[in-house]
């Protein structure tokens, strides 16, 4: 009679891994570009179920150590342990094939298309049929499509941007394109959801929505959140556990309040020379 | 169901008789996840007979409150046709309004039980909850992120609902019992308190009666034929008394689909699938939707651009006149006929009126272009007049005897009678039963013989069809014992585009006269075009051609004012076009841009006295407040003007005469 659940089917994906159990494990890594050296010996790791902010000042190596995470670079020394299984050199699709997804510190998403099918476009990486069947649109491909629509649907009630959907991206705000891209790598079901500054250029109020989505997403979803943020506020206030980066290096890692009054960060922070 | 429904006067009685009657008919529909979710009445049915009965297992009985809190959504409708079920009174609330305001409310109606939409919500009343004591439990409809609240006295609406079904699978007699409650349900009894958001002091909880909706909305839809083939758009205010009859009591009667939009945000696109039969808005919708349209032609092509205003002028010549069934020829029928195809059609259905039968507008006064534009297209827009004590429907235009300026004739069973103050009193089987807790208002209100005083002041033209003018309390007398209302004056001035703001004077004094700001754009783009330099607003102002412009309208409004038997003695003698804008900053208008009449009287004492005292100028000086707090003075020497009078109809000589 209703189709509408009552409660959001959509839930990360069991991986056997236990909540609070370790989801990603990032052993003595350092990333060098050429002579430039990005990260150095750093470990750290997520845990399932966790909010885990990585911050640091401007060139610290906080984009690196996403771009490790998900794949996108292949460190030169030092191991990176995701779900139980070592990782070896890899591309990105096949880094989101693993079930980690992320947005950007600039909004990439097609500027032409609307809102609905940039986040369709987050589930194509799902679709079995192939192009053929794709073009034809009938039968199994027509009942493919419309099971994914549906989980996009469930996304877009739970952004609340449903007046958007059919909006071009491109002709939309600042603060709506950033919960898109949010909805488009929600769409990919993932375990572990890297978020590359997700407040940035956000008004207040912007910035209070998208605080509360990256909390349901977490809480509802259970959804496991490494992100970057410069907002101390927002860092403080959402996260579990915050990692602190400063050229390249570790130089703090524990619960807010920990970090908030360590030594090294407050120094880092204000600038004293090295 | 072997049930007796010879007397339906309860909304739950009607539910039963229309599962029935209805059936397989859609009662409810509800645009979710992108696709119109339906109901059919016996499906309503059912959500509504579930929820009562999860409701009386929290403990809800026979007469007490549940504060009902959200946007337009079926849940919520439902929990009003469950409450009611249990002869317990729902109370519906803004769901904009801040804790504070809900406090307030929540403890005035002693609500026991708060059924909410959101988290939103649930943190506004989880917030004042220490201040409402007899609040106990809160049910909430959207789950989401409420997972780690503390549910000991917070319930999920699907929870109570599963109970319900529950219950109705393994107890016995539970759907008797059920019915029983909602037989013993009378008309006379508390239908549902609505507390108005009343402009000044606390709001006041109006009682209405099962009696009074059902038969206002029986009179509703016998004054518009309106069957439960109709189809509404639901979007305004649960806790307004205009949604709690057109989307809820009209349809229960009458057994037509209330369709609830996705969210606030889409409701023009959901009103374009939904294509409305039957729809109601306040001015100020009407003029987004104007303002929008206009906006895309001006950047349509230049052939479509030339349809566009070919056929729109078109409509605006014969497009009433053929709505009112009068005689038109035929050419520009026809004419018409092709506009319909190439322009109008494809208008309207942009706007989601592709079908729409009969539209309302109230709130406020609607603009005459505005009202016309719509009605031109073939849309049968009126107005009516009401108000929450009325249970809505005072007066309402019957379809052919439309006309913008007035609000029509008094609604079936409706008695009007104008007091000797001028002001609009009214006698009809939706008058209120009172305010909840506050027999004094209620005495003040409401006489014993049931006429209730509006507040508004107004009067019955030639055709019987009742005007407003203002305020009762703004509406004075002159020292001839004429009435004096200053805001319809002010209205008829600022009707023209150069005119932004007007306050008239009069009240006790031989006759009228009038203060007017002009409009710097409209009076500046007119000066570009004239080769008239100017330097400030003040010097525009008092330009000796920007007076003769005003001069010119002031004499129309006069002819205008002119027109009307009690309105003719409030003519216009002199006016000033004073020397500084109004401001809010300067406490000369409300926030809102409302004028403050007794602040610019104090204010502006001596150019008042100029008025009067046949000057034919005066010097000023004023103090004003710039943008960044520091003070300034404005010196000035303010001409006077005097106006050209009309002569009045004969009946306003004769009064004036007396």
């Amino acid at each position: 009679m209703n189709p509408r659940p009552d409660h959001s089917q959509l839930v990360a994906p069991d991986d056997g891994i236990a909540r609070g159990d370790v989801l990603l494990d990032v052993r003595n890594v350092s990333l060098s570009f050429g002579g430039v050296k990005a990260i150095t010996d750093i470990s750290l790791n997520v845990l399932k179920g966790e909010i885990r902010a990585i911050i640091g000042p401007n060139g610290a190596g906080k984009t690196s150590m996403l771009n490790v995470i998900n794949g996108f670079y292949t460190p030169q020394v030092g191991t990176i342990i995701f779900r139980r299984k070592e990782r070896c050199s890899m591309k990105p699709h096949e880094a989101v094939g693993q079930g980690i997804a992320r947005t950007f510190q600039n909004v990439a998403l097609f500027k032409g298309m609307s809102t609905l099918d940039n986040i369709m476009a987050g589930r194509s990486v799902m679709m079995k049929r192939n192009i053929g069947w794709q073009m034809l649109w009938r039968g199994p491909a027509l009942k493919e499509e419309i099971e994914h629509r549906e989980k996009v649907e469930e996304i877009i009630d739970f952004l609340e941007i449903q007046h958007i959907r059919r909006t071009p991206v491109g002709k939309l705000p600042y603060g709506l394109q950033k919960r898109v891209e949010l909805g488009r790598a929600l769409a990919m079901e993932p375990s572990l959801l890297l978020l590359d500054e997700p407040m940035a250029g956000m008004n207040l109020e912007e910035k209070e929505d998208m605080s509360r989505f990256i909390l349901d997403v977490n809480q509802q979803r259970g959804t496991t959140i490494a992100l970057i943020e410069h907002d101390m506020g927002v860092v403080m206030d959402l996260s579990d556990r915050v990692v602190v980066l400063d050229y390249g290096k570790k130089i703090a890692d524990g619960p807010p309040d920990e970090v908030k009054n360590n030594q090294d960060v407050i120094d880092a922070y204000l600038g004293v020379p090295h | 169901m072997a049930q007796n429904h010879a007397s339906t006067d309860t909304l739950a009685k009607y539910l039963l008789l229309n599962a029935e009657r209805f059936r397989g008919r859609p009662a409810m529909r509800f645009k979710d996840y992108g696709i119109w979710q339906s109901w059919t009445w016996e499906e309503q049915l059912e959500e509504v007979r579930a929820l009562a009965l999860g409701l009386q297992t929290l403990g809800l009985r026979r007469g007490d409150k549940v504060a009902v809190i959200g946007a337009n959504r079926p849940r919520l409708y439902w929990s009003f046709a469950a409450i009611q079920s249990l002869g317990a009174i729902p109370v519906p609330l803004y769901a904009d309004a801040v804790a504070e305001e809900m406090a307030y409310v929540l403890n005035h109606a002693e609500a026991r039980f708060a059924l909410v939409e959101d988290q939103e919500q649930v943190d506004k009343v989880l917030s004042v909850s220490p201040e409402v004591p007899i609040l106990t439990d809160i049910i909430y409809d959207e789950p989401r992120g409420l997972k780690d609240y503390d549910h000991t006295h917070l319930h999920a609406y699907s929870a109570v609902r599963e109970a319900g079904r529950q219950r109705l699978a393994v107890e016995d007699g539970v759907l008797d019992a059920w019915h029983q409650e909602i037989a013993r349900g009378k008309g006379d009894e508390i239908s549902v308190i609505l507390y108005t958001s009343g402009t000044t002091g606390r709001p006041k909880g109006v009682m209405l009666s099962h009696d009074n909706f059902v038969r206002s909305a029986l009179n509703g839809n016998a004054f518009d034929n309106l069957d439960e083939n109709e189809t509404t758009i639901a979007y305004l205010p649960l806790a307004w008394v205009g949604d709690h009859l057109f989307s809820y009591a009209q349809s229960y009667t009458a057994g037509f689909c209330v369709a609830c939009p996705e969210s606030a945000e889409t409701v023009n696109e959901d009103r374009r699938e939904i294509a409305p039969t039957y729809f109601f808005a306040p001015p100020r919708v009407f003029e987004t939707m104007l303002t929008s349209i206009m906006v895309r032609m001006e950047d349509a092509g230049r052939l479509k651009k030339g349809m566009f205003d070919y056929f729109l002028a078109h409509a605006a010549k014969v497009g009433e006149r053929i709505l009112n069934r009068e005689q038109v020829g035929l050419r520009d029928r026809v004419k018409y006929a092709l506009g319909e195809f190439m322009v109008y059609g494809p208008l309207k259905n942009r706007m989601g009126f592709s079908r729409m039968r009969v539209g309302y507008t109230a709130g406020e006064a609607i603009g005459p272009e505005l009202f016309s534009f719509y009605r031109s297209l073939g849309l049968n827009l009126k107005q009516l007049y009401g108000q929450t004590e009325a249970t809505v429907y005072i007066t309402a235009q019957a379809d052919g005897k439309i006309r913008p300026d007035t609000v029509g004739l008094p609604s079936p069973e409706v008695e009007i009678r104008i007091a000797e103050t001028g002001e609009v009193m009214y006698r009809s089987p939706g008058v209120f039963v009172g305010y909840y807790k506050n027999e004094e208002a209620t005495r003040d209100t409401k006489t014993p013989d049931g006429w209730v005083h509006t507040g508004d002041a107004g009067f019955f033209d030639a055709d019987g069809q009742l005007k407003i003018i203002d305020r009762a309390k703004d509406v004075g007398k002159l020292a001839s014992g004429d009435l004096f209302a200053p805001k319809y004056i002010e209205n008829t001035l600022k009707f023209f585009p150069e005119i932004k703001e007007a306050v008239a004077f009069g009240h006790g004094r031989e006759f009228c006269g009038a203060f007017v700001n002009i409009d710097l754009a409209a009076v500046g783009n007119w000066a570009e075009r004239n080769n008239i330099a100017y330097a400030s607003y003040q010097e525009l102002a008092g330009h000796p051609r920007v007076y003769e412009t005003i001069a010119a309208h002031v004499n129309e409004a006069n002819r205008r004012l002119a027109r009307e038997p009690l309105m003719a003695a409030s003519q216009i003698r002199r006016f000033l076009i004073l020397h500084k804008e109004l401001d809010a900053d300067d406490g000369e208008l409300t926030r809102t841009q409302k004028v403050r009449r007794n602040f610019i009287a104090e204010r502006y004492g001596e150019l008042i006295e100029a008025l009067y005292d046949g000057s034919a100028e005066k010097f000023v000086e004023t103090e004003v407040t710039y943008e960044d707090g520091r003070k300034g003075v404005i010196r000035a020497t303010v001409r006077i003007a005097d106006a050209v009078v009309h002569e009045a109809p004969s009946q306003a000589i004769r009064e004036a005469a007396e």
